[in-house]
């Protein structure tokens, strides 16, 4: 009696997205890949891609970028900030 | 030519020596070192159009009155802050781009801090990346410019 409402059951479980079985991805650093060896702290829209919505700037280990250039974004998100095109506290930023 | 080498010879050999190093170092500080500035600074957008640019006006005379070289300017106009700056919530952006002695730039920016039509600025010492930066940048408004004419 049991039997086939199990399998009903089982046969339910769907998902819409394949599960994610060990792809990962390897990060890089996108200012060695592009070649950019400048990072403009006059563009907030540009170092909006390195900050978390309460402004806060991302570390290393999530953006992949590398330590010469994460030192870089650091500055230029600083300098921004003095100059108040980025916030130094934010909410619901992105 | 052969004189011309002689003295080459003369001069480069005794480099390796204690004694011509600190000449060589001495000629380098009597030179007259130029670098390339960048100052942004936000005016109060209390400012009239013609008080705004006169503000900026005094800046400009203030360089030329230093024989610094003026490279670059932009106005970005009225802008939003990001965040209140003496209970203002925006103001006119202005920036310069210039040659100028580093020994300038300490009176350049109490100039900035006496001013109370200054709500910030921040001055930026370029190096090569960011000239290069700054170079292409304008090439390619100039380019845009163009195809707009």
């Amino acid at each position: 009696m049991m039997e086939p409402n199990t399998q009903g059951n089982q046969s339910e479980i769907r998902y819409l997205t394949p599960i994610a079985v060990d792809t990962k991805r390897k990060k890089y650093c996108r200012f060695k890949k592009s070649g950019i060896k400048f990072i403009d702290y006059k563009d907030p829209d540009f170092l909006l891609k390195f900050i978390n919505e309460q402004g806060k700037i991302l570390p290393r280990r999530i953006t992949g970028t590398s330590t010469k250039y994460q030192r870089k974004v650091a500055q230029a998100v600083k300098r921004a900030r003095h100059l108040a095109l980025l916030p130094f506290v934010g909410d619901l930023l992105k | 030519m052969q004189i011309i080498f002689l003295l080459f010879k003369k001069i480069n050999l005794p480099l390796h020596s204690r004694f011509t190093r600190v000449i060589y170092y001495s000629s380098f500080n009597n030179r007259k070192m130029l670098r390339q500035y960048e100052t942004v600074f936000i005016m109060t957008p209390v400012l009239s159009e013609e008080q705004m640019r006169e503000t900026v006006e005094k800046y400009q005379n203030f360089l030329r009155s230093k024989n610094a070289e003026i490279i670059f300017e932009d106005n970005w106009g009225l802008r939003k802050l990001a965040y209140p700056i003496q209970k203002k919530s925006s103001g006119f952006y202005h920036l310069i781009e210039f040659k100028a002695d580093p020994i300038l730039i300490g009176e350049w920016e109490t100039a900035f801090k006496r001013d109370e039509r200054i709500l910030r600025f921040l001055t930026v010492a370029l190096d090569k990346h960011s000239l290069a930066y700054n170079e292409k940048k304008r090439n390619k408004a100039k380019q845009e410019k163009k195809i707009e004419e």
